[in-house]
């Protein structure tokens, strides 16, 4: 492309293997947009990566405050990685209040550029600052680079007919063309997306141009910076790539299992963070025979989604934590009358509102155990973003077999952060088998297959099967209401059973290393690539470690408790206190440790390992103490 | 459309009628309610297995047990939009909901009202008896101000709600008043909801023999039902009365109660009853007349047409479909891919 410049020779070029890097300013500075960019443009270059947007509760807290800090944090590689990175190396700031709230994450020796234009007496005083942290020694461990990017972006859009405030507006075109320069990246991918963005407005796509070009161009020609990074193209499987968030994925997941299942998606929910987006995402497709329907509140959007399963179509509702709370009545109700209703759940930190924008695990035991009576239902769990995506159509797939409700158990992190996916060929990804019954004769709606004890699907439409499902308790067989004690208990039993049996229709566990030794970490949900790459540098030091990773947690896998029975030392780690432990100390027996975090952010790498250290110290293991394995810190 | 109807064998009443045992207390107004239900579902040329049922929590709601089509008892206050989903599923059924003033005005308030608002052709059967049965006998959002029940020994102080007049308030597209022991006006109210296309709101006044015995008394009364009530007949003036000589006319914003021949007041001074005014303001006034000051009136207060929920989104997926392709792979690959070789 004609508008992308060569790589100049006259700067240094040092090459390494991976980076990370966090854009952060002001909710308004727009970083989630040039995070997204670098991102689209790193994906494209054939990086491996993985992000970490962050962003504030409110839409538009008091500009320059500590609480409208927003962040992107993106974490690319030359080999396979999983996680966005412990902590950067290289911290983008573009104002006081971004400097404070993430200095302290950078790495020490890390490049910090920031936005000295930013550093007025006011943005200082909100932030929190006495004096210019810029002029003092604090700095003297990262190499500063202080640029006035204000000023520099409007020298590049001389002459643009925009507004000066306009015109301001495009400075984080300006820092995004400067980190592409910093990383070798070619400009082409963003000026595209400004052609698309801005097409109907030249003036406004012409300035962000011009933005890109100038922070590109200043990286290239300014004696201040002295060199430039290189990350080659990491070896992932062949394939068509594209970026997907796992909210995306597990809106593609939905509408791909209602195709492979042959029927419409019906999907009602009602406006929460951060599963929002999977509204906003499948409200799009209705040429995708996708009808969603935002419904009156929590209860309404499972209630519709329980009328369109009962109807025969595929019902789907989704919510946050809170409205897990408000759907509990109506998924009991599914459960009774053995429908297949799918709830996910992007779980974010709780109670109450809690941390609405932020991640956290902590919703597992209200999807195992939050509702009335005996109801036992399926729990499943995305391990990655682009997991969203099978996972989705395993919901629906377990779903229908068994006619059972089934819980997605996604989370914010997962949710909005997004990786590499190798795009899934559709025509190879099995069909799920839907039967309706039709024979009047036989028909019973309790009688249950003796291989799955599922119950016949019989949709309203059919001649001869008219039929009534209620809250009521039934009788075996035919569904009739009915209060006998022993026919009671002999249906609690029955619907236990029915999920306890979905164990032989899921995958048998993979251990992540050895099969047996001494540590085994457990893991589930979107903990996968922390919990991966943790146990994976512990390995690299010679420790007998595994870790296995939990997709399915009602019911578990079937090889569970033969793994677990394999290891000395079981450690769960998880973004809550302890829930996923307290189910397996309960179910097994087994004595088991915790490394848990409640800070609405996910696991760092390091964090993992200085904590299964620490629990192999406690328990006193001989050859943690004395050999030369020395904590990483 | 003809050559359907005719491959449908005629349906009776029978047809309807489940093999569960009623167990509704003897006496109770429900029994005759499910009697007209049973007996206009056939007369309507809709094979049984297009019918739904869908009811919440209360006696009323055990109907859908007795009623031989499909059916789900559901929970307290969401049948409208468990039935909302029911129909957005399959715009092709015949979709009812059995509620009761607990259940759809009190727990349930929030769904009744977005059910109509969104005009979704439900049917819903309101069953007021003012007071809470299956629980045994607390007052209920219909309960007159003052009532002494179990849960109100000093007389309730809640002031109670007029389900007409927040179905039409929630833009409900039909909304009719009917009773139970007037068996001829149940029938001919429940046909005319059959037959109308759209958010369908009909308030049946029903007698709970048990906690509330003869709450419509002054309605259903021999000596007093004629002065008490008023037949609302579109495009007749509105006169009431065992004498046929009372009648309403309106005074600036104000209706009054008028007597033929006196003063000079003749027909032509009455209001002309019109349901179908786009203007909600008129059947809102008339849903207001309660005794003692004005006759309750019964029969259609309003019915107007407009496009359904289920019927503007299945034209909007119509549409999409038309200007994009149905492929998934369209979508998943979306806008921005690139290519690892091997
Ligand atoms: S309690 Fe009242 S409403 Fe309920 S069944 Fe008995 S009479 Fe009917």
């Amino acid at each position: 492309m004609a508008e992308n410049p060569v790589l100049p020779v006259y700067k240094e070029i040092e090459e390494q293997s991976e980076a990370t890097i966090r854009f952060c300013g002001d909710s308004g500075d727009g970083m989630q947009l040039t995070g997204s960019q670098f991102t689209q443009t790193t994906a494209i270059f054939g990086n491996d990566l993985a992000t970490l947007p962050d962003y504030p509760a409110e839409i538009r807290a008091p500009a320059g405050s500590l609480a409208g800090v927003s962040g992107y944090q993106v974490h690319f590689s030359s080999h396979d990685i999983r996680t966005p990175g412990d902590a950067p190396d290289v911290l983008v700031a573009m104002n006081p209040a971004a400097l404070k709230t993430n200095l302290g994450d950078l790495k020490e020796g890390g490049i910090l550029i920031v936005n000295s234009d930013a550093f007025t007496a006011n943005n200082l005083k909100k932030a929190g600052y006495a004096t210019n942290p810029l002029e003092e020694g604090g700095m003297a461990k990262y190499r500063l680079h202080a640029f006035p990017i204000t000023t520099l972006n409007t020298k590049a859009l001389e002459g643009s007919p925009l507004t000066k405030k306009d015109v301001e507006r495009c400075k984080n075109f300006f820092a995004l063309g400067l980190m592409l320069w910093m990383y070798g990246r070619p400009m082409d991918v963003s000026l595209e997306w400004i052609n698309k963005k801005f097409g109907a407005k030249p003036d406004l796509a012409e300035a962000n141009k011009m933005a890109l070009r100038g922070g590109y161009n200043f990286g290239e020609t300014t004696d201040l910076v002295k060199k430039h990074y290189y990350i080659a193209k990491a070896k992932l499987p062949a394939g068509i790539y594209r970026n997907v968030t796992g909210n995306e994925a597990t809106a593609f997941g939905f509408i791909a299992a209602a195709q492979l299942a042959d029927k419409e998606l019906v999907y009602a929910s009602y406006p929460i963070t951060p599963a929002s987006d999977v509204l906003h995402e499948l409200s799009r497709h209705r040429h995708l025979n996708v009808k969603t329907c935002q419904a009156e509140d929590e209860i309404a959007a499972a209630g519709m989604a329980l009328g369109a399963a009962f109807t025969g179509a595929v019902g789907l509702t989704g919510t946050s934590g809170p409205g897990l709370a408000l759907k509990s009545e109506t998924v009991s109700l599914a459960i009774m009358m053995e429908l297949p209703l799918v709830i996910i759940n992007v779980q974010r930190g709780g109670p109450s509102t809690g941390l609405p924008t932020k991640t956290e695990q902590s919703d597992l035991l209200q999807a195992m155990y939050g509702r009335h009576g005996e109801s036992p239902l399926a729990v499943i769990a995305p391990a990655t973003p682009g997991d969203c995506f099978s996972m989705a159509i395993e919901a629906v797939r377990i779903a229908i077999q068994y006619m059972t409700p089934v819980i997605f158990l996604s989370d914010g992190y997962l949710g909005n952060s997004s990786e590499p996916w190798k795009v899934p060929d559709f025509d190879k990804i099995p069909k799920i088998h839907v039967e309706h019954y039709k024979d009047a004769a036989s028909f019973l709606p309790f009688l249950r297959d003796p291989k799955t004890l599922s119950r016949p699907w019989a949709i309203p439409g059919t001649p001869g099967l008219e039929h009534r499902l209620g809250g009521i308790e039934k009788q075996e067989n035919t569904g009739n209401v009915n209060y006998e004690p022993l026919n009671h208990e002999k249906m609690v039993l029955v619907r236990q059973a029915k999920i306890d049996g979905i164990a032989q229709s899921i995958p048998l566990l993979e251990v992540f290393g050895k099969e047996a030794g001494d540590i085994l970490v457990i893991g589930w949900g979107g903990t996968y690539g922390a919990i991966t790459s943790a146990v994976e540098m512990l390995q690299k030091r010679g420790i007998a470690i595994s870790c296995i990773h939990l997709r399915y947690l009602n019911p578990f896998p079937s090889n569970l408790k033969k793994i677990l029975d394999n290891f000395d030392t079981h450690i769960v780690a998880e973004l809550n206190l302890g829930q996923l432990a307290s189910i397996l100390r309960g179910r097994f027996g087994v004595d088991i440790q915790s490394i848990t975090k409640v800070q609405g952010k996910p696991f760092k790498t390091d964090e993992l390992i200085e904590g299964i250290f620490k629990i192999a110290r406690s328990r006193g293991e001989p050859k943690w103490q004395e050999n030369s394995l020395a904590s990483p810190h | 459309m003809a050559g359907e109807l005719a491959s449908i064998p005629a349906l009776t009443r029978k047809d309807f009628v489940s093999n569960q045992d009623v167990r509704w207390c003897p006496g109770c107004g429900d029994y005759a309610i499910l009697a007209q239900i049973q007996k206009v579902l056939p007369e309507l040329g809709i094979p049984r297995e297009k019918f739904v049922f869908v009811s919440g929590i209360g006696c009323s709601s055990r109907l859908p047990y007795y009623v031989n089509t499909y059916g789900l008892h559901t929970i307290h206050g969401r049948a409208p939009a468990i039935a909302t989903g029911v129909k957005v599923a399959n715009p092709d059924l015949a979709v009812w909901v059995i509620t009761g003033d607990g259940d759809a005005l009190s727990i349930g308030g929030n769904h009744l009202i977005h059910a109509l608002r969104r005009n979704v052709d439900l049917k819903i059967l309101l069953f007021n008896n003012r007071i809470y049965g299956l629980t045994k006998g607390q007052y209920s959002p219909t309960s007159e101000i003052g009532k002494k029940t179990k849960s109100t020994p000093h007389g309730s102080i809640d002031y109670p709600m007029h389900p007409i007049s927040i179905a039409l308030g929630a833009e409900a597209t039909f909304t009719a008043r009917t009773i139970d022991s007037d068996t001829g006006h149940l029938g001919k109210i429940l046909t005319e909801a059959a037959h109308h296309k759209g958010s369908t709101f009909v308030e049946i006044y029903q007698n709970c023999v048990i906690f509330n015995d003869n709450a419509f008394q002054e309605v259903t009364d021999r000596d007093t039902r004629a002065d008490n009530t008023i037949t609302l007949e579109h495009g007749r003036p509105l006169i009431f009365g065992k004498d046929r000589n009372k009648g309403i006319r309106l005074k600036g914003m104000t209706p009054e109660v008028v007597t033929l021949g006196e003063n000079g007041v003749t027909e032509q001074d009455l209001i002309v009853h019109d349901e179908t005014l786009a203007d909600s303001t008129y059947a809102f006034l008339l849903s207001r007349f309660e005794p003692p000051h004005f006759p309750v009136p019964l029969g259609v207060f309003r019915s107007i047409q407009r496009p359904t929920y289920e019927d503007m989104l299945t034209a909007q997926i119509k549409k999409a479909k038309e200007k994009k392709s149905s492929e998934l792979k369209n979508l998943l690959y979306g806008s921005e891919t690139w290519t690892v070789a091997e």
